[in-house]
């Protein structure tokens, strides 16, 4: 490995991670920006938000800006991260660190079963089966069978069981940190795979599938691998998920759920580690801020035309998306790449109609 | 017995909803490969469409009949002409970039979505039909609500016009040609982009036909309507086989008729679950869906 590539590969990303951690220290404010001072938990919890979206927006990015699978159900490995473990530790009684392990074994074993069916197809019909798989998975979280998830109310997780330096609102410095090592660890796992020789089978995968089993490879192993790598890290997010908002909710279930990870994906850059990130992260912090703006007085007085759009955060994040698609296939890291072929110019081959097929 | 039997024309009447919007998705699959999300936006159109024109435009109409009719012309109109011009402003300029046109299509439904909660609010909102929809008839000893059959006699009308369309017309012949090798048609001369926006307008028309339907199946209709049956006609166009009409068919037929009989029979919402098992086991045994693999023999 060359210096360079040692210097802005490992060295500038922890320098920044270390920067981030510092966050919670900061003594001062920035107002409009933040409404409390950046100590305070309220902005902390916001920015441990941000962070978590960035590294989930990373998780789905293994599969979408790396080896081009365009999945709709992402959201459904997030959903068991978040749901099982807070279900094994609150309805099970079970304690913390079992229901972690118990439900990562899970999610890799369903990441697989259902990886390996999934695959079956490519292109758009891969990505209408995974949405498919999400719904059963959210339908069942909804009706509820063995009162287990608490269908709508949801299920707040039972915080005795929880390691104490998660719990209350004077630890949520610490939870931030949790999120800020979850980005990291995805981060670096990302940097390390896709750099490794299946990783780079990945990335053929998506410039050209044909060429590669030409080579005598075969395709579906590698696109598994990259899916249940995807899907495992995402469910370890899940469980940050729980931890920081203290129970499980039907929202993670929901399709919407993957839509806005793969709009923060595409905003930032497919295939670009802080393109993705800084997606997750930006997306995150507007559709929190804009809420806010939303339903400030200035917006209330104005016309009806014009407030109604500015209350949806989601119209102006789709708007926002659909600008970028057109205008900007290479995301906000494309601008850093100017000329060379970036972001979803690079996967469009692997969506093709014609690469179809088992 | 009575019991077996409500629950099959319903599920009918549910397939034919399925019908409508997978048609229209099947075949702007087949011939652009293009999967359209914005279906769910359609939907909307042809359901919100129909409401409000009902609501503030016929509301002087004192037959409810005429003034639901009147309505869902204007709801299907709607429909078609919005489909047509997603396909224009927002797909045809990324001919060719197919991640993309799909992605416009996410964000558009989002968007739009958000944009209908925005204007109308989240709640679903009652729809004006004839009473005589709301009423039943006894079959065989089962009470049929009476709109199920206006759902499948649609359904019916829909199927039997596409197949006239796409069989005995020229354009159906190039959107049938375009489906089965669109560079050969395209080599032949003929400018297959002008059966694009053509066949985003009939799918349009054909989701908006489904939206006012699930209005009257429902008797609601609210802001996520059109997403949550776009998924099972996702399920649907994928057991079909991508770009066929027939297998759509069918595949609607299968899919409402097992979820019935489970939610019924076994327990709420294992329906749901066990048609995406059939998605699954469909896809272990034949990857290209029911029609798929017949096209993919002769091919």
């Amino acid at each position: 490995m060359s210096n360079r590539r040692l210097v802005a590969d490992w060295l500038w990303p922890l320098a920044v991670f270390a920067a981030l951690a510092l966050v919670p220290e900061l003594g001062f404010s920035i107002p409009k920006v933040f409404d409390q001072p950046i100590s305070s938990p309220g902005t902390l919890a916001l920015l441990g938000a941000c962070l978590l979206f960035g590294g989930l927006a990373l998780t789905y990015d293994i599969q979408f800006g790396y080896t081009g699978l365009l999945s709709f159900g992402h959201a459904l490995y997030i959903a068991l991260g978040v749901y099982l473990s807070n279900i094994a530790i609150t309805d099970w009684h079970w304690s913390f660190w079992p229901s972690i392990l118990f439900t990562m074994g899970v999610a890799v074993v369903v990441a697989n079963v259902l990886g390996y069916v999934s695959l079956r197809v490519g292109g758009i019909a891969f990505a209408m089966v995974t949405l498919a798989f999400a719904q059963a998975g959210s339908v069942l979280a909804l009706k509820d069978p063995h009162h287990w998830t608490h269908g709508e109310e949801g299920l707040g997780a039972d915080y005795t069981k929880l390691p104490k330096a998660f719990v209350g609102i004077v630890n949520t410095k610490n939870l931030y940190w949790l999120t800020l090592a979850f980005l990291a660890a995805v981060f670096f796992v990302v940097r390390w795979t896709v750099d490794s020789s299946p990783g780079r089978i990945w990335q053929a995968i998506r410039e050209n599938e044909k060429r590669v089993e030409v080579l005598g490879l075969r395709p579906r192993a590698y696109k598994l691998q990259a899916f249940v790598l995807s899907s495992t890290l995402a469910a370890a997010g899940g469980i940050v998920y729980m931890l920081l908002y203290s129970g499980s909710t039907l929202a993670v279930t929901l399709p919407n759920f993957t839509l806005t990870l793969l709009l923060m994906v595409v905003i930032g850059g497919a295939g670009s580690r802080w393109g993705a990130v800084l997606g997750g992260i930006l997306y995150t912090y507007l559709n929190n801020r804009l809420i806010a703006v939303g339903s400030s007085s200035a917006v209330q007085g104005l016309p009806h035309a014009l407030r109604i759009p500015l209350e949806q955060p989601l119209f102006l994040l789709g708007v926002v998306f659909i600008l970028i698609v057109v205008f900007l296939p290479g995301g906000l890291a494309g601008l850093a790449v100017r000329g060379r072929v970036s972001g979803l110019r690079r996967i469009d081959a692997a969506i093709r109609p014609e690469a179809e097929g088992a | 017995m009575s019991t077996f039997l409500l629950l099959t024309v319903t599920g009918v009447g549910l397939a034919a909803m399925y019908f409508l919007i997978a048609s229209g998705l099947s075949l702007i699959y087949g011939l652009m490969g293009v999967l359209n999300f914005a279906h769910g936006a359609f939907i909307t159109v042809g359901s919100y469409g129909t409401w409000w024109t009902s609501a503030h435009v016929f509301d002087g109409i004192h037959s409810t009949l005429w003034r639901w009719l009147l309505s869902a012309l204007v709801g299907l109109i709607l429909g078609g002409v919005f489909a047509a011009l997603v396909e224009l402003i927002l797909i045809r300029p990324l001919y060719t970039r197919h991640i993309e046109q799909v992605l416009v299509t996410v964000g558009l439904q989002l968007a739009f979505v958000a944009l209908v909660s925005g204007i109308w609010g989240p709640d679903p909102k009652t729809f004006v039909v004839p009473a005589w929809l709301h009423r039943t008839t006894d079959l065989g000893g089962a009470l049929i609500p009476n709109d199920r059959w206006i759902e499948i006699a649609t359904a019916a009308v829909v199927l039997a016009l596409l197949q006239l369309f796409l069989r005995r017309t020229r354009y159906g012949l190039i959107i049938r040609a375009g489906v089965e090798n669109r560079a050969m048609v395209q080599a032949l001369g003929i400018d297959v982009r002008k059966a694009f926006t053509l066949v985003f307008a009939i799918g349009g028309v054909a989701a908006a036909v489904a939206g006012v339907l699930s209005g009257v199946y429902f008797n609601v209709v609210g802001p996520d309507q059109g997403t949550s049956l776009l998924i099972f006609a996702f399920i649907v166009v994928v057991i079909g086989g991508l770009g066929s009409i027939g297998g759509s068919a069918v595949a609607a037929f299968v899919v409402a008729i097992v979820q019935q009989y489970t939610n019924y029979y076994a327990s709420a919402g294992l329906g749901d679950m066990v048609v995406v098992l059939l998605l699954g086991l469909v896809l272990l045994a034949r990857p290209r869906g029911l029609a798929g693999a017949v096209v993919g023999a002769r091919a």
